[in-house]
């Protein structure tokens, strides 16, 4: 059997700081086939990022950064391979695209520039002229109107949406196989984020990209996602198939995801639900399950939830929850859904 | 561009004008007020009240402040003539008076001592910003290493010991006991360039010491401060090397705050480093001013202040002008 594009095995970051370990991430799976898009959901701190930094490799220039488990993308394992084996691949078979795009693009180099260099870095041999066309041909394709002129501005010259479109063509320059968007919306206008998610999904359409969409808006991965992946506490949680996972979400903290969602069908006197309490510390993780003290069904089962971690389950919709399957589908047809 | 350049150089004259204005009334003004009378200064308080009027007349004592501020800005755009009746000597641009001691020119005895102060801060700038940003560099780059460690000793170190001490130990150290060097004895740059280099080479890195403790702190914070951005992270993303991402991206913008201090701090110095002057013996504005202030030497202290202020306000002038150059959010703005 052949491995999935990409595959994702017990990965596990660690930082070690003054205050104390970071469980960043602990144990995660997942795979992605060529030509999908995987959402990863889940509030700040749940290491959403942190996954999408480690398969690039990212965190080998933090000497305080741990990572361990398998990364296989290609048939190519990465947490073992060497630093320029990782390079080699990063922004040429992955890329990433990011959240603020004035922050994470060099204020002092033109916006050309850094598209030529990103492209220049993975085609040694091609020379500035080349490098200056394919540049300019790719801000045409994300939609930047009078891309040559623009190939000579900086990014505090573009507006926030084109800004990112910048950043996206950046990415795409060489072709990738895999695209992270770390929350490429969070950032901009409500009207401007639709423009951006389409123009993600064109090009992943032209491209044939595998594409993995961080965010924490459940919206954008119910338009994008094939499948989802529900991230707490450094953990997954639920993962499953978009389609499932929207109609038949099976954690409780996923229930509460879906119910702190603004919808149009709704009421707008009806206020939204958020889910109850803060995220956990990632020093100093809940015992048992990590969503316990937010959890309102904790406790059903005994000192289960507090004393025993749960495991994420097996099959193509896998939930790591102890309440027992049955209990949790009728608690969601009866409780949760009619509410949403 | 052009627009911030005109908009520069019309601040820089301004400030200039201000800075005559305020010089010129606390070096004039000020004696007449507390009651003393330059024309005495001029002459000596021996002389009869007849060649002291004499003195008055001539200097432009007598007339009204502002005619006399106006002759001084006169003699500093197109020089000026002391006059009594035929008794006229002419001051030529730019005039900054008589010394009262030695009733020469100012003009002339400062611009001889220039070249000095002109060996002594350009020296110590080029060591001091090798020595500084590039110590400050590799202790970012290796934070909390033993070297980051000796580095930012030696910097504290730099910046606490005062000039004083450091010129006098280093003197007692090389030239006294180690014998690796001659006793200090300014030579001109054109009469022997080795012997020049020879008798700066302690002054220089006394100077820069200093300057470079400084540099290394700044330059290894802002670095420091440009690692952690999201452009970095992303030059890194984009598969370039370290070499590319430290040499390129990071020192772009950690390097930039430092051409701003460093053209302050040249512009200072080029009026003077009173005290590197004065500890290791060389003629130069510093240990001009020093004369002159012990002296009450007043036009040569005026004299001394407004070439300080002309470097500084040239320098200000001039990072201006990098800075919109190296950094293009600025020429906007």
């Amino acid at each position: 059997m052949s491995r999935p594009f990409l595959e994702v095995k017990d990965l596990t970051v660690r930082f070690e700081t003054d205050d104390g370990i970071v469980q960043a991430v602990t144990e995660s799976n997942f795979s992605l086939e060529a030509g999908k898009t995987l959402g990863i959901v889940g509030e700040s701190g749940s290491g959403k990022s942190v996954t999408s930094l480690a398969i690039l490799g990212l965190h080998r220039t933090r000497s305080n950064a741990k990572v361990s488990g398998e990364i296989w993308l290609d048939d190519q394992e990465l947490v073992t391979a060497t630093n320029d084996d990782v390079r080699a691949l990063r922004g040429g078979k992955m890329a990433m695209i990011f959240q603020d795009p004035l922050s994470a693009m060099h204020p002092y180099f033109t916006v050309g520039a850094q598209i030529v260099e990103a492209y220049r870095v993975h085609h040694p041999g091609v020379n500035k002229k080349v490098a200056r066309e394919r540049a300019i041909d790719m801000l045409a394709r994300v939609g930047i109107p009078q891309p040559a002129r623009r190939f000579n501005d900086y990014a505090h010259q573009f507006s926030g949406g084109m800004r990112q479109r910048a950043m996206i063509a950046m990415a795409l320059v060489n072709d990738p196989k895999l695209l992270i968007a770390d929350e490429p919306t969070t950032a901009l206008d409500v009207t401007v984020q639709a423009q951006i998610l389409d123009l993600i999904r064109d090009l992943q359409e032209e491209f044939g990209s595998a594409v993995i969409m961080i965010t924490h808006d459940l919206g954008v991965v119910a338009e994008l996602a094939d499948d989802v992946v529900v991230m707490y506490g450094g953990k997954i949680i639920e993962r499953g198939p978009a389609v499932d996972l929207f109609q038949r979400p099976q954690h409780p903290y996923t229930w509460g995801l879906l119910g702190s969602m603004p919808r149009l069908d709704r009421d707008v006197r009806d206020r939204l639900t958020p889910v109850k309490g803060s995220p956990p510390s990632l020093i100093n993780l809940p015992s048992g399950c990590a969503f316990h003290p937010r959890c309102p069904y904790a406790g059903r089962n005994g000192d289960r939830s507090f004393t025993e971690t749960p495991v994420l389950g097996g099959g193509v919709h896998a939930v790591a929850c102890h309440l027992p399957a049955e209990e949790r589908t009728r608690l969601f047809q009866e409780e949760v859904a009619p509410n949403l | 561009m052009l627009a911030y350049l005109i908009r520069r150089l019309i601040n820089a004259v301004i400030t200039l004008l201000v800075v005559t204005l305020v010089t010129f009334g606390i070096f004039f003004m000020v004696p007449k007020i507390t009651g003393s009378d330059p024309a005495l200064l001029y002459i000596g308080k021996t002389a009869d009240a007849a060649s002291i009027e004499g003195i008055r007349v001539k200097m432009g004592l007598n007339d009204p402040v502002l005619v006399q501020y106006g002759k001084f800005l006169q003699g500093l755009v197109a020089g000026r003539d002391y006059a009594n009746g035929p008794d006229v000597t002419h001051c030529p641009a730019p005039c900054l008076g008589y010394s009262f001691k030695t009733e020469q020119e100012v003009t002339p005895l400062l611009l001889s001592d220039l070249p000095v102060t002109l060996s002594l801060a350009i020296g110590a700038a080029v060591l001091w910003l090798i020595m500084g940003v590039s110590t400050g560099v590799i202790s970012a780059l290796r934070r909390g290493s033993i070297v980051d460690r000796a580095v930012m000793t030696g910097a504290l170190a730099g910046v606490s010991l005062p000039v004083y001490f450091t010129g006098l130990l280093s003197s007692a150290i090389f030239v006294y006991w180690l014998g690796w060097l001659p006793p200090s004895n300014y030579v001109p740059f054109l009469e022997s360039p080795a012997e020049w280099f020879v008798q700066m080479l302690l002054p220089w890195i006394t100077l820069a010491f200093l300057f470079a403790a400084t540099y290394a702190r700044l330059t290894r914070a802002n670095m420091l401060e440009t690692l952690g951005e999201d452009y970095i992270r992303t030059a890194r993303a984009k598969g370039l090397g370290e070499r590319t991402v430290i040499g390129k991206h990071a020192l772009r913008s950690g390097l930039t705050p430092i051409v701003t201090i460093f053209g302050l701090d040249l512009g200072a110095l080029l009026g003077g480093a009173v005290l590197t002057e004065n500890v290791f013996n060389l003629r130069g504005l510093g240990y001009q001013a020093l004369q002159a202030i012990r002296g009450n030497d007043l036009p040569v202290i005026l004299g001394v202040t407004l070439i300080a202020a002309f470097f500084i306000v040239i320098a200000n002038l001039i990072v201006d002008l990098v800075y919109g150059v190296i950094d293009p959010r600025v020429r906007l703005g």
